[in-house]
């Protein structure tokens, strides 16, 4: 793709979406007839419709398949001065994916083991962190939506929502001072008697998975009140009165009703637990290992734009997939989770 | 089988209103008893009490000679039909049915079998791998009452079940819930607003005003003989006439009304003097020569009689309910009549204290 095509379709795409667009619209309303139902520009008045469809379009495009499409057809090229772009060593070439996997753009013999070993733990204990999350949240989510009095879930939902108007920068450093080996916990633990020698609980990435979980409780949070809150009370009740003990209650009715719920919340954790950059860089260890730092040194350490699109592909290649595996374990449709 | 219930002084409060005061009851075993009240007196209070939702505040509630305080609603003989039904939409007819079963570690083979037997015995065969959402209102209504007998309960409790049920359905539905009662020999409990259900199906009602029950007894009693103003109006249409007693004399009162001097029977509690009400029903009101004199203002024809609105003379409303053979087709408003009834009809009931 040469760059003056691609600023042909950054200008001309758009506009063509848009003409699409409107062409559908005047398509239907021949189509339906004057009798018919009113058509889309008649539902919403002439420049509402346009608004509409000229945001949609050009946000779709510019906003999300553009540059989407631009990093893959990045990923497949060597990295080149710019004034060689183009030329005649610009070709295709899975030289940026094969250095992900053996650690050299041509040489196979050896695996990129700590790229891949990066890549592993990041899915891994996103995995972790997102189960961990809902542990956390399940048993807050089903006390506000179905045991607390209105008053007390106000209140409760200020406490969770006040925390985040602090910044994820300041956040994260201040999850450094509370982890650190002169940090607060470290002081309270020897204070108290239970250790002797401070614990470096970044250099052991406590505080980095700490300070993830902690960064999307929110998310995980809304969800899932929302889908405990719309089941009929009477139904648990229904369930204790046959004789169900707690647990039962929550396994068979409780949950099963708000799987979408805990879908769309563990898909959103998951997704940006594994894309996070600023806690991994704030609160990692010097030994962290986390795929999103790599990825984002492919970029502005080794100015290696091809070879970072390679890597930022496969973390969200390996996300849609972990996702749309979980999905079809679960049995939950695209269409419940964005419910 | 069934198990007998007895309330013993049972109060219940929330915060400082009080849903519940001083209700003592016995219900035995295999009867058919409704609470009848008006939304808001207490008696859906009653129920989630016997069912265990709710400890009393004062009091204890008993089931088959057992002190249920303490006992959740897990493990007490009972099972409730909610107003709602509450099936589960995620589940099939058959694990709806069998739910208090797989509880209960039944295997599968086993639950099925209980499934498929009450589904007969509700009318509603071979529907087990249904959904709930293919079933209509009345299926509904049979599931859960199939699912609620599944655990074997000594005593089932109804919360208005069949309030969202269309006005044949729920007639239907009587006679329907009444043979199923007659065939299990369960205890019904049943929690109604609608004196029509209650009268038809129980074998004892109890008529609930304001936390308070203001009296018990059969459809018939309640009806010909209701013990309180309020019981007196809520059940059944009446027309109701307050005034002064003027004389009591062999279970009889004359009472001074803006409608004249008039007599009923002594509903117990008055003075002479004292304020109180007489109650006469519609359908025992009759045209007659002698009378309180009235207007006819409007007739109502519904079929088996005519529903005849009348003014007294001091603007005072009455409804008189005529027969057809009885000659309504000769009243038509404006007519000046007079109307009378046998004071045995009546009853003269004093204010309530309270």
């Amino acid at each position: 793709m040469s760059n003056a095509f691609t600023a042909y379709l950054i200008f001309f795409g758009p506009l063509a979406v848009v003409l699409v667009f409107v062409l559908a619209a005047m398509a239907e309303r021949r189509r339906a007839g004057a009798a018919a139902e009113p058509d889309f520009f008649a539902r919403n008045g002439w420049p509402v419709a346009i608004f509409l469809i000229v945001a949609v379009g050009v946000w779709m495009l510019v906003m999300i398949v553009l540059p989407a499409l631009y990093m893959v057809d990045y990923s497949f090229h060597p990295k080149l001065p710019p004034s060689q772009r183009g030329g005649p060593r610009d070709i295709y070439t899975l030289a940026n994916y094969r250095y992900f996997l053996f650690g050299s753009p041509t040489d196979t013999s050896q695996w990129n083991s700590t790229h891949l070993y990066a890549f592993w733990i990041t899915i891994f204990v996103s995995v972790l962190i997102t189960i961990v999350n809902f542990a956390v949240c399940y048993p807050l989510a089903y006390f506000m939506a179905q045991v607390a009095r209105p008053a007390a879930v106000t209140r409760l939902m200020l406490m969770l929502v006040v925390p985040y108007w602090i910044n994820e920068i300041l956040r994260a450093f201040a999850f450094r001072v509370l982890f650190g080996t002169g940090g607060v916990i470290n002081e309270i633990l020897i204070g108290a008697g239970l250790i002797h020698d401070r614990i470096d609980f970044l250099g052991l990435d406590v505080a980095l998975y700490a300070g993830l979980t902690y960064a999307y409780v929110l998310i995980m949070m809304f969800p899932l009140y929302n889908a405990i809150e719309s089941l009929d009370r009477n139904q648990i009740e229904a369930a204790r009165d046959l004789g169900a003990p707690w647990w039962r209650i929550h396994a068979e009715i409780v949950l099963p009703h708000a799987k979408p719920g805990v879908a769309s919340g563990a898909t959103l954790v998951f997704m940006l637990c594994a894309g996070a950059l600023a806690a991994p860089l704030i609160l990692g260890g010097p030994k962290t290992l986390w795929f999103t730092p790599i990825v984002y040194d492919r970029f502005f350490q080794a100015f290696n734009w091809p070879q970072g699109a390679a890597y930022a592909l496969v973390l969200l290649m390996a996300c849609m997939a972990f996702v749309l595996i979980v999905m079809r374990l679960f049995k939950v449709s695209l269409s419940e989770i964005a419910r | 089988m069934s198990a007998d219930i007895d309330i013993d002084h049972v109060t219940i409060r929330f915060g400082d209103f009080v849903a519940v005061k001083d209700v003592s009851l016995k219900i035995a075993g295999g009867e058919f008893f409704s609470i009848l009240g008006p939304s808001g007196c207490g008696k859906t209070t009653i129920l989630r009490t016997i069912s265990g939702f709710l400890e009393p505040t004062l009091g204890a509630v008993r089931i088959g000679g057992k002190d249920m305080s303490g006992v959740g609603p897990n493990k007490r003989p009972t099972a409730l039909i909610f107003q709602n039904l509450a099936l589960f939409p995620l589940m099939n007819v058959a694990d709806n049915i069998a739910y208090g079963l797989r509880v209960r570690g039944v295997p599968a083979k086993q639950r099925r079998r209980k499934a498929d037997e009450l589904l007969s015995l509700v009318a509603l065969p071979g529907t087990g791998d249904k959904k709930i959402n293919e079933l209509s209102g009345g299926q509904k209504q049979r599931v859960a009452i199939a699912r609620a007998l599944a655990v074997e309960p000594q005593v089932l409790l109804l919360d208005e079940p069949l309030s969202a049920l269309d006005l044949r359905l729920r007639q239907h539905m009587r006679t329907e819930l009444r043979a199923i009662q007659r065939r299990v020999g369960v205890t019904f409990i049943y929690i109604t607003h609608d004196q029509g259900e209650a009268l038809t199906m129980s074998d004892r009602v109890a008529v609930m005003n304001q936390g308070v029950v203001e009296q018990v007894g059969d459809g018939r009693t309640i009806y010909d003989q209701p013990a309180t103003p309020f019981v007196a109006s809520f059940v059944g249409e009446n027309n109701g006439v307050s005034g002064r007693v003027r004389t009591l004399a062999d279970g009889f009162a004359e009472i001074e009304t803006p409608l004249g001097l008039i007599r009923g029977r002594d509903g117990g509690d008055l003075a002479p003097g004292a304020v109180a009400t007489l109650f006469i029903r519609p359908e025992r009101l009759r045209p007659e020569a002698e009378g309180v004199k009235a207007q006819v203002t409007a007739t109502a024809f519904e079929g088996h009689q005519t529903h005849v609105q009348l003014v007294a003379a001091d603007g005072h409303k009455l409804t008189m309910s005529l027969g057809r053979d009885l000659g309504a087709h000769l009243l038509t408003p404006g007519m000046e009549i007079a109307v009378g009834f046998a004071p045995a009809d009546a009853v003269v009931l004093a204010q309530a204290p309270r």
